[in-house]
C-alpha cells in the first residue's frame, strides 16, 4: 500500500504509527477539542466563582457586573464545541483501500492536531481568565473603580481561546480541502 | 508548587479568603479614629461606633458605659467572625486558624495561674480570659501547685502539650518562674507555627516566616529589656529566644550580653529592617519602643494582603483586627479618664 511503501526502511515504531488507523487520531482530535476546552472553563468558572461568593457577602453590589468573567470562562467552553462540530463534519468515510493511503493519513493527523490546538489552547485560557476573575472580584468589592481596569486585563486573556479557534479554522480549511472523495487521484491504485 | 498556588488554592480557600478580605474591608481608618478621639464622653463613642460594623455589638448595652464593656463587645465580634471561620475551614486551613489561637490559650493559661497563687476567685479570672484561648478544662487549672502537676492534670490533652517538654520541672509556681514559662511556651510555639508553615509551602511559607520572624524577634528585644536588672542570668535569657528570625543566631549573642537600653540599641541597628525603629526613638527612650514596634507590625501585616491565594492573609486579619481593638481600649479609657491629650501616645492607625 502507498503508505507502508514510503517508510519501508524506517524503525518499527514508524510502521507502527503509520498503520493506525487515520479514524484513531481524527476521533482522539476531536474528543481533545471538546474535553480540555471544558475541562479549561470548569476550572475558570470554579476558580471565580469562589472569590465571587465570599466576597458578594459584604459587598452585595458586586455581583452582577461579575458575572462577567463566569461569561468569558464560559466562552470558551462554546469555542470547544463550535471546533469539534466544525472538525466532525470534516469526517468522512473512505473505502477500506484507501485508508492508509497519504491524503487520508494527513486528513487524520490535521484533525488530530486541530483537537489538540484548541483544546490547549482553551484549557490555559479558561485558566487565565479564572485566575483574572478571582482577583477582579476582590478588588471590585474594595475599590468598585478598580472593575474596568481589571475587566481590559481579562479580555486580553480571553483572546488567547480565541487565537487556537482562528488557527484550527484556517488550518482545517487548508489541509482539508486536497481531500475529496470525488477526487481522481484516490482512484487510481 | 510555588507559583502555581492560583491553580488549586481556591478549591478550599478561596470562598474564605473572600470572607476574610470583605472583614478587612470593615477596619476602622484613620478618619474614624479622629472622630472617636474628639468624643468627650463614652457615650459619644458608642455612637461613633454604632455607624462601623461594631454597631450590631454595642447598641443594646445600657448605659453608663464602661471601657470593658466596649472592649469586651469588640472581642466578641472578632471571635464570631474566628468561629464563622474555623467552621468553614477545612485542612490545612482549620489547622492553621488554630494555630492563631495558641498564644491566647498560653496568655489564659498564665493568667489563671497567676491569679490563683494571688489568691484571686477562679470564675472572676475567667472572666478576663480571652475568649479565642479558652479551652474546655481551663477552670481546672486552678488547684495546680506546680508545673509537673500542672501538665500531668491539665495540659496534656490540650494543643499545648507539646510544648511543655521543655518546662517541666518540680519547681513552685512562683511570679518569676510564671514569667520564664509563659516566654518559654510562647518561644515553643513560635517555632512550631514556623514548621507548620513552612510545610504548607508556597506564598504561605514565605509571608508568615517574614511575619512570624518579626513577632520572634520583637519577643527577643521586649524579653532583653524586661530582664535587664533582674536575676535572669544570660543563659536563662538565651534561652527563651526562638530559634529562628533576622537575628538568630548572632544578634541572640549580641542581646543575651546587653546590660541596658542602649546596649539594645547598638546590637539592633546593625540590622536595617530594625534600625528604622531604634532610629525614631531618642537616647535613653523606651516608652515609644511599643508604639514603633507595633507600627511597624501593622506596615508588615497589610502588606501580607496584597497577594491572593495564601493563608497569611487570615493571620494578618487577626492581629489587625486585635490592634485595633487596643486602639479602641486606649481611646475608651483616655476618654473616661479625661486625659485626651494623650490619646495620640499609643494609637496606631491601619490605614
Amino acid at each position: 500500500m502507498a503508505g507502508t511503501s514510503m517508510v519501508a526502511d524506517s524503525s518499527s515504531w514508524s510502521t507502527a504509527l503509520v498503520k493506525i488507523s487515520p479514524y484513531t487520531f481524527s476521533a482522539i482530535g476531536i474528543a481533545i477539542a471538546i474535553g480540555v476546552s471544558v475541562l479549561g472553563a470548569a476550572w475558570g468558572i470554579y476558580i471565580t466563582g469562589s472569590s465571587l461568593i465570599g466576597a458578594a457577602i459584604k459587598a452585595p453590589r458586586i455581583t452582577s457586573k461579575n458575572l462577567i468573567s463566569v461569561i468569558f470562562c464560559e466562552a470558551v467552553a462554546i469555542y470547544g464545541v463550535i471546533v469539534a462540530i466544525i472538525l466532525q463534519t470534516k469526517l468522512e468515510s473512505v473505502p477500506s483501500s484507501q485508508i492508509y493511503a497519504a491524503e487520508s493519513l494527513r486528513a487524520g493527523y490535521a484533525i488530530f492536531a486541530s483537537g489538540i490546538i484548541v483544546g490547549f489552547a482553551n484549557l490555559v485560557c479558561g485558566l487565565c481568565v479564572g485566575i483574572i476573575g478571582s482577583s477582579c472580584a476582590l478588588s471590585d468589592a474594595q475599590n468598585s473603580s478598580l472593575f474596568v481596569k481589571i475587566l481590559v486585563i481579562e479580555i486580553f486573556g480571553s483572546a488567547l481561546g480565541l487565537f487556537g479557534v482562528i488557527v484550527v479554522t484556517m488550518y482545517v480549511e487548508t489541509c482539508l480541502e486536497l481531500f475529496s472523495p470525488d477526487d481522481d487521484l484516490l482512484n487510481e491504485k | 508548587m510555588y507559583g502555581f498556588e492560583a491553580m488549586t488554592f481556591n478549591i478550599h480557600g478561596g470562598y474564605l479568603e473572600a470572607i476574610v478580605r470583605g472583614h478587612r474591608a470593615g477596619l476602622l481608618t484613620a478618619a474614624d479614629y479622629n472622630n472617636l478621639c474628639q468624643c468627650e464622653t463614652l457615650d459619644d463613642i458608642k455612637m461613633h461606633l454604632s455607624a462601623t460594623e461594631y454597631g450590631p455589638y454595642l447598641q443594646n448595652e445600657p448605659s453608663p458605659l464602661h471601657t470593658t464593656t466596649i472592649v469586651e463587645k469588640c472581642t466578641l465580634k472578632l471571635v464570631d467572625e474566628y468561629k464563622h471561620m474555623l467552621c468553614q475551614a477545612t485542612e490545612p486551613l482549620s489547622t492553621f486558624l488554630e494555630y492563631i489561637t495558641y498564644g491566647h490559650m498560653i496568655d489564659n493559661v498564665v493568667l489563671i495561674v497567676t491569679g490563683t497563687l494571688h489568691e484571686r476567685d477562679v470564675q472572676e479570672l475567667l472572666e478576663k480570659c480571652h475568649p479565642l484561648g479558652m479551652f474546655d478544662s481551663i477552670a481546672t487549672l486552678a488547684v495546680a501547685q506546680n508545673m509537673r502537676e500542672l501538665y500531668r492534670l491539665f495540659l496534656v490533652d490540650t494543643p499545648l502539650a507539646p510544648y511543655f517538654s521543655e518546662c517541666i520541672t518540680s519547681e513552685d509556681l512562683d511570679d518569676m518562674n510564671i514569667e520564664i514559662m509563659r516566654n518559654t511556651l510562647y518561644k515553643a510555639y513560635l517555632e512550631d507555627f514556623y514548621k507548620f508553615c513552612q510545610k504548607l509551602g508556597g506564598a504561605t511559607a514565605e509571608i508568615m516566616s517574614d511575619l512570624l520572624a518579626f513577632e520572634a524577634d520583637r519577643r527577643a528585644v521586649n524579653i532583653t529589656i524586661n530582664s535587664i536588672g533582674t536575676e535572669l542570668t544570660r543563659d536563662d535569657r538565651r534561652k527563651l529566644y526562638s530559634n529562628f528570625g533576622l537575628l538568630y543566631p548572632y544578634g541572640h549573642e549580641e542581646l543575651a550580653v546587653c546590660e541596658d537600653i542602649d546596649q539594645v540599641r547598638g546590637a539592633m541597628e546593625k540590622y536595617p529592617p530594625y534600625q528604622s525603629i531604634f532610629s525614631k526613638l531618642s537616647y535613653g527612650e523606651s516608652q515609644m519602643l511599643d508604639k514603633a514596634f507595633y507600627e511597624e507590625e501593622v506596615k508588615r501585616l497589610c502588606l501580607a494582603f496584597e497577594q491572593q491565594f495564601h493563608y497569611g492573609v487570615f493571620f494578618a486579619y487577626m492581629r489587625l483586627r486585635e490592634q485595633e481593638i487596643r486602639n479602641l481600649m486606649w481611646i475608651s479609657e483616655c476618654v473616661a479618664q479625661n486625659q485626651k491629650s494623650r490619646v495620640h501616645d499609643s494609637v496606631v492607625f491601619i490605614f
